[in-house]
């Protein structure tokens, strides 16, 4: 997700001639207009879904269709007032889209769009063949909405209606991208490896956007239901949900404006291809789904981000402020005692398969001291910080994490007992700003959730964590880069934001993995100091790297790997003696 | 319900579960070889079935213009890429195959009257009408974009099906076809009556699964595909094309598809859009085995071919809600069976 710089001033222009458009525009451009509303509730959804999200679904039709139908059903059978009807609907898709997200964002990312068309179609045959909803005929004479004594019975009433409900979710959506929650979200594309370790739950951001986006989906649904005032139930098929993701890719699934150029382009060009290709094929039916399905393929294969960047460039670009504004400083972790243990490795075994990566590796980490795990490549090094921070849990043995056992939790679970890391083969959102990626360190900092973000109830919060990632980026030294995009930089830079983002989760043990990589020299000089300082402070270190001078020139003990077991384990310059760790490097001397 | 009429419903139920199954391991091929989820499976049981019905009706099927468009494109396509590296070597042999092979197909279609061609040589040219738009459209839609995610390769999956979809009613019409029965043969086993076609299906599914076994075990373009589904960087290092593996893989699903249609048009008159909802099924049967295990994704295919039958029986109008809902317990038991680690 970027952030769509767009100066208010073009928003509230836009407005104004929404404001206008039905006064002036024909019957028919009115409700083309609404429509195209209608559908760019649900496309905003899978935006969420989609762009932001890296999950997919093709089922929003029938999440629209569980909106519209709870409404006629209950307003038509037992007289119940609309307004009542929308938080049913929204019950109803909510609770539905809740067991179904529960069931298959555990599994792998195609599980769950194969389920939606699944589920999209099998809701569409039961509308069709239950008799209480009137089976293929539908339910008609569903009353009109009422604001006090005003019916809203023509579309151009409506109109208002649907566009201010439309402009409230753009403005929710946008508020709750631009947050602690929305940063988490925005981290699920990256994979989600990076968000757990940061103690994302990244199973609940995934089932909450798959909520909300068929929460979106039933609210135009529910729209839908009382404009037409009758449904049945072929607007709610799976034809019309893949239409509704064409809509959220050709606008731009990134974007959130997107959904609503993309809802434009589709139902423009839809009426304009129904006038048009029947006439020039001689025959009638659905043909345009066949521009669609190549316009699509198009979209995909030359521009994946959509129209709306190309919008986007006509517009003038909003410069992101200087620095966060000043806020009150975060608390802090008390941290350990100087000297006391803080990471204690007890016979940890790794395998794969028959591969033993780590072999009934044990040793200790204190407070404020630099350990270093060093080792030829292949040794097993990062699968042991895998294991000890539970991205990837152990095969046997045991981790205690001041005091505690942790080798059986989760990986979000150890960071919020204050173990923060970074990665071998860096793991940062390039689209997005360094300092937002250091943000995504504090999420354990923060704890306002997603409806306080999307009402903009979080800004005091917001500003401390903003304020504590800008304070971490400065310490280490990448001030002039905060705004510039992760993925910009070069890597040995983006290494040290890596160290940034785990710094801003206040940790008591930090497990840096090559942070020294790629640097230059007065760069690596820096980094030294850095962990110097870090030390002094009472944070524990431990470090995976091949630089030896660096290694050596730093840290306080030293464990050797080889082949997943322990070596050798001592001071620094006992282990540059020690024969076997000579041999292990350099080969024997025959 | 009595033994015969459940005896009834099994045999329906195994004949579609058959289908089920070749089109389970044609979808499970091409997601392990290409990682694409091959939605347009199903248009293909629709465009073999419907050629043939039209090869069969004295009309000149809408497929042939859809190679010829198809073919035309990728010479476009491989033309200039051929002009742009002045491997002006490479330019006839581009023609040929892409443009001279469907003309030579047309040429065949005009000059013969297909409807008074035996059996056997209609269905032959209904394959190879049918099936090289397979590999063709790997090479098109799929091809240009084969590192992308698999969210993206699958919705062009979609985006190619609704084109499928579309073209399909342009080529046949809305209304639906059968095409003659291969055999005439019934006889009486204990209390129920079995047609010589049903067994056919049948007996025609287990020995294309044989093929198919023997083409993956003893060939060296099935350890190809074999070895591309295990590691695609390690195929390729090893010098398996993973163009060459996708095209493969692309052809035998075009032509499983194909070959599905062709069976079942005689028992099950089949519409344009019938595909979709066939091969979808075929699709609740490979998830059941994961996307990954052949064995289990048959199987699977054939509990959906009977549940399906027996729905029918007892709840018809509810039949596709009581099919697609089945997948709802399947992930369910697959999500508490797998502890999905992430790939890089």
């Amino acid at each position: 997700m970027k952030r769509s710089p767009q100066p208010t001033i073009l928003v509230l222009l836009f407005v104004a001639a929404l404001l206008l458009a039905p006064l002036f525009l024909p019957a028919f451009y009115v409700t083309l207009l609404n429509y195209i509303g209608l559908y760019a509730i649900v496309a905003l959804g899978l935006v969420l879904l989609t762009g932001v999200g890296g999950l997919t679904s093709f089922g929003q039709a029938a999440f629209v269709g569980l909106g519209a139908y709870t409404s006629a059903y209950l307003t038509t059978v037992h007289g119940v007032s609309p307004w009542l009807t929308l938080p049913a609907g929204l019950l109803v898709t909510g609770l539905v889209a809740l067991s179904l997200g529960m069931v298959t964002l555990r599994l792998s990312g195609h599980f769950l769009p194969l389920g939606t068309i699944a589920w999209g179609i099998a809701l569409y045959y039961l509308f069709g063949n239950l008799a209480a909803l009137g089976g293929h005929t539908g339910i008609s004479g569903i009353p009109p909405l009422q604001f006090f004594d005003i019916e809203l019975r023509s579309g151009r009433e409506f109109f208002y209606l649907i566009w201010a409900v439309l402009l409230v979710i753009i403005l929710a959506t946008r508020n709750l991208l631009d947050s602690r929650e929305g940063r988490a979200i925005r981290a699920l594309k990256g994979g989600t490896l990076m968000a757990e370790a940061m103690g994302v739950n990244t199973p609940r951001s995934k089932i909450v956007i798959f909520t909300v986006a068929a929460l979106y989906a039933s609210i135009s649904g529910w729209l839908y239901a009382h404009l037409q005032r009758f449904v049945n139930p072929t607007p709610f098929s799976l034809t019309q949900g893949i239409e509704y993701l064409f809509m959220a890719v050709v606008g731009g699934v990134s974007h959130v404006w997107g959904a609503i150029l993309g809802a434009g382009l589709i139902t423009v060009l839809k009426q304009w291809l129904q006038d048009w290709l029947p006439t020039l094929l001689g025959k009638s039916g659905n043909f345009e789904m066949i521009v669609f399905g190549l316009l699509m393929i198009f979209v995909l294969h030359r521009a994946r981000d959509g129209v709306w960047p190309f919008v986007q460039r006509l517009f003038p670009q909003r410069r992101p402020g200087a620095c966060p504004i000043k806020a009150q400083a975060l608390p802090r972790r008390p941290l350990p005692e100087t000297d006391s243990v803080v990471l204690e490795v007890k016979d940890a075994s790794k395998r794969f398969g028959g591969l033993v990566a780590n072999d009934r590796m044990s040793f200790r980490v204190r407070a404020g001291e630099v350990m270093a795990l060093i080792g030829p490549n292949g040794a097993g090094k990062s699968t042991m910080f895998d294991g000890i921070s539970g991205v990837d849990p152990l095969t046997s043995g045991a981790v205690s994490f001041c005091g505690q056992r942790i080798e059986a939790l989760p990986a979000r679970d150890i960071a919020r007992r204050g173990m923060s890391r970074t990665f071998q083969h860096v793991r940062l959102l390039p689209a997005m700003s360094v300092l937002e990626n250091v943000a995504i360190g504090t999420h354990l900092r923060g704890r306002k959730s997603f409806v306080a973000a999307a009402c903009r109830m979080d800004r005091d919060e917001e500003a401390r964590l903003l304020q504590e990632a800008a304070a971490q980026i400065a310490r280490c030294g990448l001030y002039e880069q905060m705004h510039e995009p992760a993925g910009s930089l070069p890597l040995g830079k983006q290494r040290i934001v890596e160290i940034a983002r785990a710094l801003a989760a206040d940790p008591c043990l930090l497990l840096l993995d090559e942070p020294a990589a790629g640097l230059r020299y007065l760069e690596k000089q820096a980094l030294g100091e850095l962990l110097r300082r870090l030390r002094s402070e009472g944070i524990a270190i431990l470090l995976v790297e091949h630089d030896m001078d660096f290694v050596m020139g730093l840290a306080d003990r030293v464990v050797v790997m080889e082949f997943g077991r322990k070596l050798a384990a001592g001071l620094p310059e006992e282990i540059q003696r020690n024969p076997a760790v000579v041999e292990a490097y350099l080969g024997g001397v025959e | 319900m009595d033994l015969q009429i459940a005896l009834l419903l099994g045999q329906d139920g195994i004949t579609n579960g058959a289908i089920y199954a070749l089109l389970a391991l044609a979808l499970v091929l091409v997601f392990a070889v290409t990682r694409v989820i091959f939605i347009p499976q199903g248009e293909f049981v629709a465009f073999g079935a419907l050629t043939l019905a039209g090869l069969q009706a004295g009309r000149l099927p809408g497929t042939i213009w859809l190679l010829l468009a198809l073919g035309t494109a990728i010479a476009l396509v491989e033309g200039s890429r051929a002009l742009r590296d002045r491997n002006f070597r490479r330019l006839p042999m581009i023609l040929l195959v892409n443009c001279g092979v469907p003309l030579l197909l047309a040429g065949t279609l005009f000059a013969l009257s297909p409807a008074s061609l035996p059996l056997p040589v209609q269905v032959l040219l209904a394959l190879m009408l049918v099936v090289p738009l397979g590999p063709m459209i790997y090479r098109l839609a799929y091809q240009p974009i084969a590192e992308a995610s698999v969210l993206a390769l699958l919705i062009v999956s979609v985006a190619v099906h609704v084109t499928l979809i579309g073209l399909g009613l342009l080529f046949f019409g809305a209304e639906g076809s059968r095409t003659l029965s291969f055999t005439d043969i019934s006889f009486e086993l204990g209390d129920i009556l079995v047609q010589g076609q049903t067994l056919l299906v049948v007996v025609a599914s287990l020995m294309l699964i044989v093929a198919l076994y023997f083409f993956f075990e003893r060939t060296i373009y099935g350890k190809a595909l074999r070895a591309t589904a295990m590691n695609r960087t390690g195929a390729r290092l090893m010098g398996i094309s993973g163009s060459l593996a996708g095209m493969l893989s692309f052809t035998l699903a075009a032509a499983i598809g194909a070959l599905s249609g062709i069976l079942i048009s005689p028992i099950t008159t089949i519409y344009y859009d019938s595909g979709f909802l066939i091969g979808l099924k075929g699709f609740v049967g490979a998830i059941i085995g994961g996307l990954a295990s052949y064995p289990v994704a048959a199987a699977g295919a054939i509990l959906v071919g009977l549940l399906e039958s027996f729905s029918s029986f007892w709840a018809s109008a509810f039949k596709e809600v009581i099919v697609f809902t089945s997948i709802i317990p399947v992930l369910v038991w697959r999500s508490l069976k797998t502890r999905h680690v992430e790939e890089e």
